[in-house]
């Protein structure tokens, strides 16, 4: 465009020119008899869900593989995932009954309290020291102690199982993916779309074939926690030293030798980052299963939201941030024992080469034993527990009745200042105008493909019925991504040119990053009452670490020659950071707000908890209805706001990368 | 050579990039071999080009150039690691492109063994370990597959750290381990890709000779790769100079120095102690009657040296039959060793 460039006078333009639309469009339009574009009419709406929905039930009632039908097939999975778990739950939590419901009698108890937390002590131990024995140690003694062991037993169950299975299916589908390009291709598109649909959207299908219950739950969180272990065993089996490689096949290896005796052996550092991974997401997800019948810790916090219990659900939160963050550290520190290789115990005996399985084995037995006698061994007595919920119940109301005022105005200040505008603005836009300006975008960062690509989203997204719900989902992430970066950002810098800062901000952000996100909403909750700005504070603070972490990042990374010269030249402190970091440091600041608007979609659905009208509370909504149709769609149309999103920044970024010589414009 | 060559290629082309259509072309009839040109209009480079390889059983023959010469890609081609653009490869007079996987893989087994520059230990697994796992791959049982790897490890010197694990030893130590390993399954010809060049000089020296000690006792047919020259004379029984993807000369140590092919060899050899690589063959007067006990053709200038200046006449020398074939004296001895110091 020769005669203006459009940085400097078009998209401006095109902004007041939106904004102009947007308040008064309404009138003029219905005016000139185009109300059509301001509400996209019902009659042109293509009934995909209703498609969907029916060919679900077609899928569940009708469909057949010739030697069984698809609903056999479904019941074979649920009872393969079934045994295990019913034994993990029947070992941690229940027991091994016989009969059902009342006439159930307890053959043999669960392990006893003492038991499991002596076994946690003692893996603490072995994988690494005393020091994060105690720590695994206090964290189980405080679930008993506080009352939310058996709950706590069940979620463990849950993510017992779930692990496994995820971590083996990442595996296999990485080998596999690193031995054959072309399912490496296949798989890419596939594993992104999994991690931009929100959880729940999946949720609901799963829920039609595998029926309410913890089956559902499981088969959802193994969905939503494998992927990653997918992409970084790709990536970690393409590391590996070559002349490794080389060595497996001049030793003679066979394929599968080279797989699994030489590559996954050698990736196994990389390897258990990725196990890592796959429980933290497994325990944020086995949270969110309990809507669909994990039960556990997430039901509790779930019931007493809705009951507006508050101390109980500050109870059961914190339990679940203590047993994320026990099981995160015994994790890491497995992740890092791999990695270091310690010799093999020495000893002549089995009991002498393993003093500590011998030392859990007696205590479980002897716990057993004493239990028949003594309950309190076995099962941590209700009378000894102590509560916190009445403190919570007290200090919450405390700060309502003191400070209600104050609470209020700064709801209201945010909700009239900022909020409500923004959300006036989005849903004033008509819709044709939007999709062309989303495809305008597209053009000016990455050429036709990024344009049409975009039309087709946006397209979709309308076509489908959902305009009004996704603008306010766009509203109420914008709004909460810009807040999260305007918190967030200056939080990075300072990390970064502040050692001591840097070191606290560090574990802030690491302790947030393994909270669930159920977690973040029940403070807010409690002060703030449900509506928007619960959720966008809720959304802010799930969202924050990215913003934080990439900024910290790109200002550290910037080269230390770079700001040599900016010395030499005489720059003070401030222009060091206004002219030279953070500049350069703008590619990398803006692959955050990219994280952080992946966050805050996904935290969306769980936000329609608290009353948002957005696309979450669609999906919500479907999920309590099962209905397959609805849900799918609703949560394609996250996805594709969030794929928009991600393209269109990931593409300024790279352009923003070229104009400062980052990158080569043809790389 | 006298003896039957082990392993040997004819024509061998290695390039990378440019169409597969391109490769067609190129190794079609019309045109082949191409020429520098012709590779660099079809975006191809060529990392190994036309390569004849004569290797005899039971030599050491070293392959030296520069760094980014085609070394690692020969050595690479001749073990069967990467696939050829074009040409052949013979072991024991068997084609190696024609075998089927199953049959590289015996071969690799059994007749093959290989030792990297970085070593390439697997981290997870002990010395011992390590050292047998060419042998478990093979499914051989526990106990002999063992008894063998003590065996190799103690060959190396490094008994009583078999149950190390790789970071724990130094870079000659783990060397050594890499070593042993590929001796565990008794190969009949092995390549060693620059397998000194990460350790500092001094065990790079102390390695070399635990090298020659140990071919002393194996005789085993051996490709070396090295980018040091003084390494390469000290080891080889015949070399082969690469440039640029190109094996310019293929000759013994002596030879190169005394008929160096072009320039870029003779700068090779400019530095080489001569009196170390050339024989008394090449410097004595041939025909000419001397004195003495006989001295030995074959023996390096720097044995006899001594020997020759004190004795103050020429002195006879003698083949491997003890018939006398010349004489060298004093000022032909003292030529080579002023050269040295030039
Ligand atoms: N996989 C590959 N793809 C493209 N080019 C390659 C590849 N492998 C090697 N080359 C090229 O082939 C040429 C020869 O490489 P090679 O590794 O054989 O050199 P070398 O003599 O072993 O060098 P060095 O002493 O550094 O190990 C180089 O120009 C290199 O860039
Ligand atoms: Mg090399």
């Amino acid at each position: 465009m020769a005669w203006a460039s459009p940085r400097t006078v078009v998209w401006p333009g095109l902004f007041v020119l939106t904004w102009l639309l947007a308040t008064f469009g309404r009138g003029w339009l219905e005016a000139a008899g185009l109300g059509w574009a301001m509400q996209y009419p019902d009659a042109w709406v293509i009934p995909l869900k209703d498609s969907i929905s029916a060919a679900m039930k077609w899928l569940v009632e009708e469909a057949s593989f010739g030697l069984f039908t698809f609903t056999e097939f479904t019941r074979g999975i649920s009872w393969l995932i079934e045994q295990p778990y019913n034994l993990a739950r029947a070992l941690l939590a229940e027991g091994f009954v016989q009969g059902h419901g009342r006439r159930a009698v307890q053959i043999v108890p669960p392990v006893s309290w003492i038991a499991v937390t002596a076994g946690v002590v003692a893996l603490g131990h072995y994988a690494r020291d005393w020091l994060l024995a105690t720590i695994v140690g206090a964290a189980f003694l405080y679930l008993a102690v506080f009352g939310q062991w058996e709950s706590a037993m069940v979620t463990l169950a849950s993510v017992l199982i779930a692990v496994p299975i995820g971590v083996a299916g990442g595996l296999l589908l990485g080998i596999t993916a690193y031995r054959h390009r072309s399912f490496e291709r296949l798989l890419k598109p596939v594993l992104d779309l999994m991690q931009t649909i929100p959880i729940f959207a999946y949720l609901v299908p799963i829920l039609f074939m595998f029926g309410f219950g913890p089956v559902s739950a499981l088969v959802a969180t193994v969905i939503y926690a494998m992927p990653p272990m997918v992409r970084i065993t790709t990536m970690a089996l393409h590391a590996v030293d070559p002349e490794i490689r080389d060595f497996g096949v001049m030793s003679g290896c066979t394929r599968r030798q080279m797989t699994w005796r030489v590559l996954v052996p050698s990736a196994r550092a990389s390897l258990m980052v990725g196990v890592n991974q796959v429980i933290m997401l497994s325990l944020n997800m086995v949270i969110i299963a309990s809507m669909i019948g994990a039960g556990g810790l997430g039901f509790d916090v779930l019931s007493a939201l809705r009951r507006l219990n508050i101390g109980g659900g500050f109870e059961a939160g914190i339990a679940i941030v203590i047993l994320a963050v026990a099981i995160d550290r015994l994790s890491q520190a497995f992740a890092a024992r791999a990695t270091t290789f310690t010799p093999p115990p020495k000893g002549d005996t089995w009991i002498k080469r393993h003093p500590r399985s011998v030392i859990v084995l007696a205590i479980l037995l002897a716990s057993y034993a004493v239990g028949l006698f003594l309950p309190a061994v076995q099962t941590y007595p209700d009378t000894a527990t102590l509560t916190t919920g009445r403190f919570w119940d007290n200090g919450v109301k405390y700060l309502n009745i003191n400070f209600y005022d104050q609470f209020e105005a700064v709801k209201l200040f945010f909700l009239q200042g900022f909020l409500l505008p923004v959300k006036r603005f989005f849903l004033g836009i008509p819709w044709p105008w939007a999709i062309a300006m989303v495809t305008a975008i597209g053009w000016t960062f990455g050429g036709w493909k990024l344009a049409l690509m975009n039309l087709l989203m946006a397209g979709f997204i309308a076509a489908t019925g959902m305009w009004e719900k996704a603008m306010i989902t766009v509203y109420l992430c914008g709004t909460s991504v810009v807040i999260a970066s305007i918190i967030g950002i200056p939080l990075g810098i300072l990390a970064a040119v502040n050692e001591r800062a840097g070191r606290i901000i560090g574990v802030l952000i690491d302790t947030l990053q393994t909270l669930p996100s159920f977690v973040y909403l029940i403070p807010v909750v409690m002060l703030f009452r449900i509506g928007d700005f619960t959720a966008m504070l809720a959304i802010v603070l799930y969202a924050l670490v990215p913003a934080v972490r990439y900024a910290a990042h790109g200002v550290r990374s910037v080269s230390p020659e770079l700001i040599e010269a900016g010395v030499i030249s005489g720059c003070t402190r401030r222009q060091l950071l206004t002219r030279i970091r953070l500049p350069l440091a703008l590619p990398e600041i803006l692959l955050g707000l990219n994280q952080t608007i992946m966050l805050a979609l996904s935290m969306l659905v769980i936000t329609a908890l608290v009353g948002t009208r957005d696309l979450g509370q669609e999906v919500y909504i479907a999920l309590t209805k099962a209905d397959t149709g609805r849900g799918l769609v609703a949560g394609f149309a996250i996805a594709f706001i969030a794929i928009i999103a991600d393209r269109v920044i990931t593409a300024s970024a790279r352009s923003a990368r070229i104009r400062y010589g980052l990158e080569s414009a043809n790389g | 050579m006298t003896n039957p060559a082990k392993l040997s290629c004819k024509a061998l082309w290695k390039v990378y990039g440019g169409s597969d259509q391109a490769k067609g072309h190129i190794f079609g009839a019309e045109i082949f071999p191409p020429g520098e040109e012709v590779l660099q209009g079809f975006g191809m480079i060529g990392a190994v080009k036309h390569a004849f390889l004569e290797i005899a059983e039971g030599e050491i023959f070293v392959i030296m150039g520069l760094s980014g010469s085609g070394k690692s890609t020969l050595v690479r081609l001749l073990a069967g690691l990467i696939k050829p653009s074009f040409g052949e490869i013979y072991l024991d007079g068997k084609d190696l492109l024609k075998m089927s996987e199953r049959e590289l893989i015996e071969l690799r087994r059994h007749k093959m063994g290989m030792v990297f520059q970085h070593f390439a230990l697997l981290p997870h697994l002990t010395v011992l370990q390590n050292v047998a796992f060419p042998l478990t791959i093979q499914g051989q049982a526990k106990a002999a597959a063992q008894t063998r790897a003590l065996e190799v490890i103690e060959l190396v010197g490094l008994k009583g750290r078999e149950s190390y694990f790789p970071r724990e030893l130094s870079g000659g130590q783990q060397q050594r381990v890499g070593i042993a390993r590929s001796l565990a399954v008794k190969p009949e010809i092995w390549f060693l890709d620059e397998p000194f060049s990460a350790l500092d000089p001094l065990i790079r020296r102390e390695m070399q000779d635990e090298f020659l000690r140990l071919q002393g006792m194996l005789k085993k047919t051996i490709v070396f790769i090295t980018h040091d020259f003084d390494e390469a004379i000290r080891l080889a029984d015949r070399i082969a100079i690469m440039k640029d993807g190109r094996i310019i000369q293929v000759a013994t140590p002596e030879e190169l120095v005394l008929n160096p092919a072009d320039d870029y060899v003779q700068e090779f050899t400019r530095h080489v102690p001569r009196d170390k690589v050339l024989s008394v063959g090449a410097v004595m007067e041939k025909g000419a009657a001397g004195e003495g006990s006989g001295i030995p053709v074959k023996a390096k200038i720097a044995e006899v040296a001594a020997d020759v200046i004190a004795a103050g006449k020429p002195l006879k020398v003698i083949d491997d039959t003890g018939q006398p074939v010349g004489a060298i004296d004093a000022q032909r001895v003292i030529d080579v060793l002023v050269r040295n110091e030039a």
